[in-house]
């Protein structure tokens, strides 16, 4: 009665495999034009590319972190942005504090976002599909709200940081190109992690988790644990991306971790393709460089932004990356 | 119904819904290598029993016993790790992974933690032999490398028996193994279900009654949620009842599928 609707084969998910394949080599492309880009500002003497670029590299994080829950675990987080948050304001709560060195606030930043990750985790993850969405989003606005709350540290107003953070007493970020391949080494050590993580045993409950719960469960698996470890591990990268992100524009503010700002990286990665890891990267690129293009035309262009992102979804399910693979490679595989 | 060696015993085991009931005082015991077919009319309550038996879903009362302990209370995982594993009516895998991989995680989720989060997986030469044993058990091996979703019918049927083979369980709760296949997929999987009596033991959900026939050790019929009859298949094929309500009187050789009870579950 039921048995001929089983022989369909979800070729999407066949081509989600492929791209995670073919990723690899897309990330190391992005990194080495990454790398190289500084020789470009050199030549044109235009240093805003470099900033962008940094800016466009810390989101990149935090989307990537993102992926690995949403696109690996098919848990849509709405909440993600609070972990930036968290980074961000461990290296301003620490800056008022005297505490400037880059390694410790990275430190309490990270153990910050595991443990709130752990508490949240564990209870978001009693719930499936919206509920989870409502949940993740509700702790997203709280600690938004406390950040708003607590004036000590400029409340609505933001916090100005006096200075970058130091590495072992030396001011070594302010400078940009030394700012900026910091970055770079963050994000492709982030993306090595993610994929070493996801090709893993854990990695593979994961990814069977996210097809097929019911299976993992009659295998003998509680899913439970590895989504919870996931979304810890996916907290803590972000929170790196958070320390950065103060670390750039010298300035922390509760506008880091709205509601919008977890609504944005999960447009990242849907831009760039979830479950790729490198298309997250593309996605914040993607992002980014539509922000800056757009907004140079009109206040309004979110409208644009909108129906872009629209196109997208509705003729390329596999995001940039997979618009990318099909205009190269041409044909679909299987 | 005396405590017996059984490997598995059930005792007044019920399920219901408001007013519906759906699983009606059924009392089952299953000794070891005894290969036990549950046939019923459609909405009868079959898979709904392989539910609470597999631990997918709550009973309200009743009790089920597992080689001597209650896993009545025991989630679906803790009850595959106790060593009884079942298969899916419609087929349940995961379709993004190979074959090999498809197996490779149940027998991964008995060997050793998963929280590893280093080595690839794919590389574990432990987990991919034994995955490749139970294939060739199987007479899979040659699509070990294919993506599960894309197999046929009949080759999907055996990978779900191979996955629950592969949680290295005792009993196998098996839900309509033949449903959808074709008269040879369906000959090669009673063969199959044949040369497993002599390592499991086995309860079948089939509506194939010649497959029910030449395969059962034992037969109980189910019928609005109760156990109408249990027995040897030439006991349960003369029983006056069960002639009634499901065989058809004037031929109880071939079983109208679709006879009796709505309902539709």
């Amino acid at each position: 009665m039921n048995s001929s609707t089983t022989n369909i084969a979800p070729a999407h998910l066949a081509e989600v495999r492929v791209s995670f394949r073919t990723a690899g080599f897309a990330a190391l492309a992005m990194f080495a034009i990454l790398a190289a880009l500084p020789l470009l500002t050199l030549v044109t003497g235009d240093a805003f590319v470099l900033v962008v670029a940094t800016r466009i590299m810390i989101f990149a994080l935090a989307a990537l972190s993102l992926d690995l829950i949403l696109g690996f675990g098919a848990l849509v987080s709405f909440g993600h942005a609070a972990f930036v948050g968290i980074g961000a304001y461990a290296v301003a709560i620490l800056n008022a504090y005297g505490v400037n060195d880059l390694l410790v606030q990275s430190l309490v930043a990270v153990a910050v976002a595991a443990l709130f990750a752990l508490v949240t985790g564990a209870i978001s993850l009693r719930t499936r599909g919206v509920y989870f969405i409502m949940i993740t989003l509700a702790f997203g606005q709280m600690l938004y709200f406390l950040m708003i709350s607590l004036s000590a540290f400029g409340g609505d107003d933001g916090y100005t940081l006096p200075a970058r953070s130091t590495v072992l007493g030396m001011p070594l970020l302010e400078n940009n190109l030394v700012m900026f391949y910091t970055v770079l080494a963050v994000l492709v050590g982030a993306f090595l992690l993610a994929r070493m993580l996801i090709a893993s045993r854990f990695g593979r409950v994961l990814r069977g988790t996210r097809d097929n719960a019911v299976r993992m469960q009659a295998i003998g698996f509680s899913p439970s644990p590895y989504q919870l470890t996931a979304y810890v591990i996916a907290g803590s990268i972000a929170a790196l991306a958070g320390v950065l992100l103060a670390n750039q524009v010298e300035f922390v503010s509760p506008a880091y971790m709205s509601w919008q700002r977890s609504g944005e990286l999960i447009v990242m990665v849907v831009l760039g393709g979830m479950g790729t890891l490198a298309g997250p990267i593309a996605g914040a690129a993607a992002f980014i460089l539509l922000e800056e293009w757009l907004s140079s035309f009109s206040q309004h262009w979110k409208l644009g932004f909108g129906l872009i992102l629209l196109l997208v979804v509705l003729f390329s399910k596999g995001g940039v990356g997979g618009l990318v693979k099909r205009l190269l490679g041409g044909a679909h595989h299987g | 119904m005396a405590e017996t060696g059984a490997l598995l015993s059930v005792r007044n085991l019920s399920k219901t819904y408001g007013a519906l009931v759906v699983t009606d005082n059924v009392s089952l015991d299953i000794p070891e290598r005894e290969l036990h077919v549950i046939i019923g009319p459609n909405g009868a309550g079959k898979t709904t029993l392989i539910h609470q038996l597999s631990g997918r879903l709550p009973s309200n009362g009743g009790k089920v016993v597992f080689a001597g302990e209650d896993i009545t209370r025991l989630p679906m995982h803790q009850r595959v790790r106790r060593g009884l594993a079942r298969s899916f009516q419609i087929t349940a895998l995961l379709d993004g992974f190979t074959a090999l991989e498809n197996v490779a995680i149940a027998v991964q989720a008995r060997s050793g933690s998963s929280f590893r989060f280093f080595a690839p997986v794919a590389r574990d030469r432990k987990l991919n032999d034994e995955a490749m044993a139970v294939l060739a058990r199987l007479g899979l091996e040659d699509r070990a490398h294919r993506r599960a979703g894309t197999l046929s019918h009949g080759e999907k049927r055996q990978l779900e028996i191979a996955v629950a083979l592969a949680t290295g369980a005792r009993m196998l709760l098996l839900d309509e193994p033949l449903a959808g296949t074709s008269h040879e997929e369906s000959a090669v999987l009673v063969e199959l279900m044949r040369a497993l009596k002599q390592t499991h033991t086995l309860i079948l959900i089939e509506h194939d009654m010649d497959a029910v026939f030449s395969l059962a050790d034992r037969i109980s019929v189910l019928v609005y949620g109760k156990v109408i009859a249990s027995g040897p298949p030439a006991e349960v094929r003369a029983h006056p009842e069960v002639r009634a309500a499901y065989l058809g009187d004037e031929q109880a050789d071939k079983a109208p599928e679709a006879a009796a009870a709505g309902g539709g579950r």
